[in-house]
Order: structure tokens, then C-alpha cells, then sequence
């Protein structure tokens, strides 16, 4: 696992940027061609899929690995409510929510995220009262501070 | 098999500082003090201790604390990771020391201002890589965050609900009403101030959060021969465990198959195998109360209950004085003092030398525990 800790300057009225590190750098890469890719194990015999991203397989120990692409649905697992006192970009848009979302092709596979009603919409864009565990959603994308973020948005039935 | 841990050494002596929002005095100055006193309540000579332990997030370093107290040689150090998780183990790692030879005089402690120091939420500029980028950018930003998305699927699965989380919450604090050095002593919680307080990361309120303090505890570990002849009566360490589950994930530990049952398991199963007692035979239990949905959750890791029967473990007030099973008799981190939970660990010798303010009677043994959702230790004491 890589431990450097890197520096962001960020701005009091800005969210926090994802900082890649040399095993995640992949997911966001693929993140700005709007793609959802999950690091696999490349190992002919094994393919399990792994997250958060790391050199070695878990399961037969193989350094080779791949991104493979999912569908973007998922379910939400769980979710909270955070309210102030928060980082102020944050707070300016609190309380909004964060989601934890099971991936539909692989379960085992769970992101944190935001549930908004569309890509560029705010952090508490969604109505709270819409908020369940279960409930179906699908990935987009967003673009902050020159990083495409992925966002989650209710499936339409 | 050579040499157990099972009784080998005790804890003989236990000091704090006071606790409060604000206190004047360093984290060095205030590691001292409770140093010194661990050692006067023991009867030993600062001189006499060559063993150190804390936690790898203690600011005062043991080469600070040494020259401070004026110990002698010293012969054996370590310091312990992962915040609230490392509390036990520093009894456990001087335990060991002691039994195996390596030191004579352990002294374990914690200094902490936290409660007009920094947060780490407030810190806009450095950010963590790995696991910070998957969870930080989706403000997810506070343990309180992290341990709320734990706590909502818990109470989704097993039919939780807040006045279980409630009734956590009003046990340590009707003990820390009985306890004259808590932070909440005489502030009596009711029902309708917890239900109506205000969210911190719903579904926690601010009561489901331990109290942010500034002080400082230790405690003095020496091998249970040497325990015989000093000023108080012996706490035996029974048995130690440290718990890192296979593939788990720190605090946002929502990557392995089961994020439900965390380290105590693991720490659990350790614990009970090394000892000559079971969970139905513990008299009183500290439990790492960072968050009330801590609480459950231990009390099914450590075996007092099944899967999912945490919660409703805590009705009845079986947490409560004469309950099943009393915890926190201080008052714990959410009502006696958040200090990393090293004051769980002198509560507990408080209950085995029957001088705890909320006392058990004929409390001989007691299961301390440390931080669950991160790599976590934990400790059996008997008298």
C-alpha cells in the first residue's frame, strides 16, 4: 500500500478532490472517460474482483491485475445524514447525504457516494425522504476541480 | 508451551489528571502527572520503571516521558496504531514484556487535548490517499460519518432502532452522575433530550458521540510476584488479544463481506481461548464507547449475546447498575472523558480494588475493551 501523504491546496468553498494514489490512479482515470472500472485479478485461473484497489490479489496472490468495466447500477446499502460543524463546503450544503452502494455485478463491492437528482446537481439536491436502503441506483459523473467524481442518481424504472 | 500471559503480571497502580473542556497545562506536562501518580498510588519509584507504552497517535513520546519522570534505564517500548484500537494493547505489550523478562516496571498511558485541540475534519489542506480518496471527496469526513453508515444498515437488519442506541447513551451517563471526576457529572440525560437533540450524522445525534476532553490517565504493570508487595491490592491481567480481521478496512470498513462483524470478533476469540472464564462469568464490562452503536456491536463480538441481538441486549436496563451486565461504571468516552479510552481501562481497576464510584459488588472480573471498527485489543482483568 502506498502511505505518502499528498498536499492538497484547497479552498474553503471547495469540496474535497480525490487524491489518486499509484493503486487507485486507474479508477479515475476511467472516471473521466465517465466509465465505472473495478480493478479484477489478470490471472487466467481466479478473475475476483477486488476493492479498494491494491498490488496483489487476495485470493491467489497474483500481481496481475485489470480494470473491468461495470454496468453503473447498484443499490443503496446504507446511508447518513452528516450536519455541521463540517469542513465549511461541506456545511454550506448541509445536511446532505452520503451513500454506500452495492454494485449489482459484484455485491461484495461497495462505494461511498452521493445521491443527487442529476450529475451536476448539489450535494443535497435530493428530496431526504427519497433516501432507502435498496433503493436502485445509477452511476454519472461530475467534474470538480479538473477531477471527473462519480455521483449516483435513482434508476428509472 | 512456556511462558502464558494468564495472570503473570497485574496493574498496581492507576493515575489521571483531571478532565475538562480546557485544561492549561502541555500533553507532556499532563503525561507526567498521571505518570507520577500511577507510580505514588503504586508505591514505586519513578526510577524504577524501564518499560513504556502508548498509543501511536500520543504526541509525548516515551523519550519525553522518561526524562520527564526521571526513570531510570529504559528496556522495552512500543506504541500501539489505529487511534482508539491501540488502548489495551498497551496493557497487553507491557504485559508481555514483564512476563517474558524483558522490563520489571511497565507504565501504559494516554495525553490527550482533544477537547480544545485540533480536529482532524477541520483540516482543510492535508488529505489522506488510500482509503481518504474513496470516502473523504463524498463528505463522508468524521468517524461519526463513517460509524453512522454502520450503525443506519445495523438498525435496517436487526430491527435497531434509536431507543436502543438511547439507552447506551443513558447508562454511561447515569454513571458518570455518580462519578464526581466525569465531565457530565450532575448533568442527568433524559429521553426527551435525546430524542430531540440535535443530528450530527443522522442517524447519530449528539448524544450517540463521546465527549471530546483534554487530560490524561496511566497505569503501572508490574509481574505479578512483585504485585504482592506493593501499596495496593493486585489487578491480575487474565488475558490480551489485539484484533486485525482478515480483510478488514480501518474505520470505513465497508469492503469485506461482512462489515458488520468487526475486529472484537477477531479480538474476541483470542481473548476467550487464553482465559479460564467466559463472557457469562464477567461481573462488570468497559466498553469502547466512541459511539453508542459501538456497544452492540461489541456485545455481540465478544460473545455476550448472538448476531444481531445487540441492541436488544441493552432493554431492560441491562447495561444498568444490577443488570445483566454493567458497563462503563465511570461513565465512559460518551459521559466520564474521551481520552482514547485509557479511563475504560483504570475504570476497570477501579471495579477489581472495589473503589469504583458505581461499584459492582464483589465485581472480580472485568472485560475492558478498545476501539471497535478499527484494528482493536482488548483485556480480561480479574482480581
Amino acid at each position: 500500500m502506498t502511505t505518502q501523504t499528498t498536499t492538497t491546496t484547497t479552498s474553503a468553498d471547495e469540496l474535497l478532490l480525490p487524491v489518486p494514489d499509484e493503486d487507485g490512479a486507474p479508477f479515475w482515470e476511467y472516471a473521466a472517460q465517465g466509465e465505472l472500472r473495478i480493478q479484477a485479478c489478470a490471472a487466467p485461473d481466479c478473475g475476483k474482483l477486488r476493492f479498494p484497489p491494491r498490488p496483489c490479489c487476495p485470493h491467489c496472490r497474483s500481481f496481475d491485475s485489470e480494470w473491468r468495466r461495470m454496468s453503473g447500477r447498484g443499490r443503496i446499502w446504507s446511508y447518513v445524514r452528516p450536519h455541521p460543524p463540517l469542513l465549511p463546503a461541506y456545511a454550506a450544503q448541509a445536511p446532505y447525504n452520503v451513500i454506500l452502494v452495492e454494485l449489482a455485478d459484484a455485491p461484495q463491492i461497495r462505494l461511498v457516494g452521493n445521491l443527487v437528482t442529476s450529475a451536476d446537481a448539489p450535494l443535497d439536491s435530493m428530496d431526504p425522504a427519497r433516501l432507502r436502503i435498496g433503493a436502485r441506483v445509477q452511476v454519472v459523473f461530475t467534474e470538480t476541480g479538473g477531477i471527473a467524481v462519480p455521483r449516483w442518481v435513482l434508476e428509472k424504472s | 508451551m512456556a511462558a502464558t500471559l494468564k495472570d503473570a503480571t497485574a496493574i498496581v497502580g492507576i493515575g489521571q489528571t483531571a478532565f475538562a473542556k480546557q485544561l492549561p497545562q502541555s500533553e507532556k506536562e499532563l503525561a507526567c502527572r498521571a505518570i507520577l501518580a500511577a507510580l505514588d498510588d503504586a508505591g514505586i519509584d519513578p526510577s524504577e520503571v524501564d518499560a513504556f507504552s502508548s498509543y501511536t497517535m500520543e504526541e509525548t513520546d516515551e523519550v519525553e516521558v522518561a526524562k520527564g519522570i526521571g526513570a531510570g534505564d529504559v528496556t522495552f517500548f512500543s506504541k500501539i496504531g489505529y487511534g482508539g484500537g491501540g488502548s489495551c494493547a498497551t496493557v497487553g505489550h507491557l504485559a508481555a514484556a514483564v512476563a517474558t523478562g524483558q522490563a520489571s516496571v511497565g507504565v501504559a498511558w494516554r495525553s490527550r487535548k482533544r477537547g480544545s485541540g485540533p480536529r482532524p475534519w477541520k483540516n482543510t489542506a492535508v488529505q489522506l490517499p488510500t482509503p481518504g480518496q474513496w470516502t473523504r471527496p463524498f463528505g463522508l469526513l468524521r468517524p461519526a460519518d463513517e460509524i453512522g453508515m454502520l450503525a443506519r444498515r445495523y438498525m435496517h437488519e436487526y430491527g435497531a432502532t434509536r431507543d436502543h442506541l438511547f439507552n447506551v447513551a443513558m447508562a454511561c451517563r447515569n454513571r458518570a452522575n455518580e462519578n464526581p471526576a466525569a465531565m457530565m457529572y450532575e448533568r442527568p440525560l433524559t429521553r426527551e433530550m435525546y430524542m430531540t437533540a440535535r443530528m450530527i450524522s443522522d442517524p447519530l445525534c449528539l448524544f450517540d458521540n463521546c465527549l471530546e476532553t483534554d487530560g490524561a490517565l496511566a497505569c503501572v504493570i508490574v509481574s505479578a510476584e512483585r504485585a504482592r508487595d506493593c501499596r495496593q491490592k493486585p489487578v491480575y491481567v487474565h488475558s490480551v488479544a489485539q484484533g486485525l480481521p482478515s480483510q478488514h478496512h480501518g474505520m470505513v470498513n465497508y469492503w469485506n463481506d461482512d462489515p458488520l462483524s468487526g475486529p472484537a470478533w477477531t479480538a474476541a476469540r483470542h481473548l476467550w481461548k487464553q482465559a479460564d472464564f467466559g463472557p457469562q462469568d464477567v461481573d462488570v464490562a468497559q466498553i469502547y464507547d466512541a459511539f453508542t452503536p459501538l456497544i452492540p456491536l461489541s456485545l455481540e463480538g465478544y460473545g455476550f449475546c448472538g448476531r444481531g441481538e445487540g441492541a436488544a441486549f441493552t432493554e431492560g436496563g441491562a447495561l444498568e447498575m444490577g443488570g445483566r451486565l454493567p458497563i462503563n461504571t465511570g461513565g465512559g468516552g460518551l459521559s466520564e472523558a474521551y481520552v482514547h479510552g485509557f479511563n475504560l481501562i483504570n475504570e476497570g481497576v477501579k471495579q477489581l480494588r472495589g473503589i469504583s464510584t458505581a461499584q459492582v459488588p464483589d465485581a472480580a472480573t472485568c472485560l475492558v475493551t478498545a476501539g471497535e471498527g478499527v484494528p482493536t485489543s482488548a483485556i480480561l482483568l480479574r482480581a
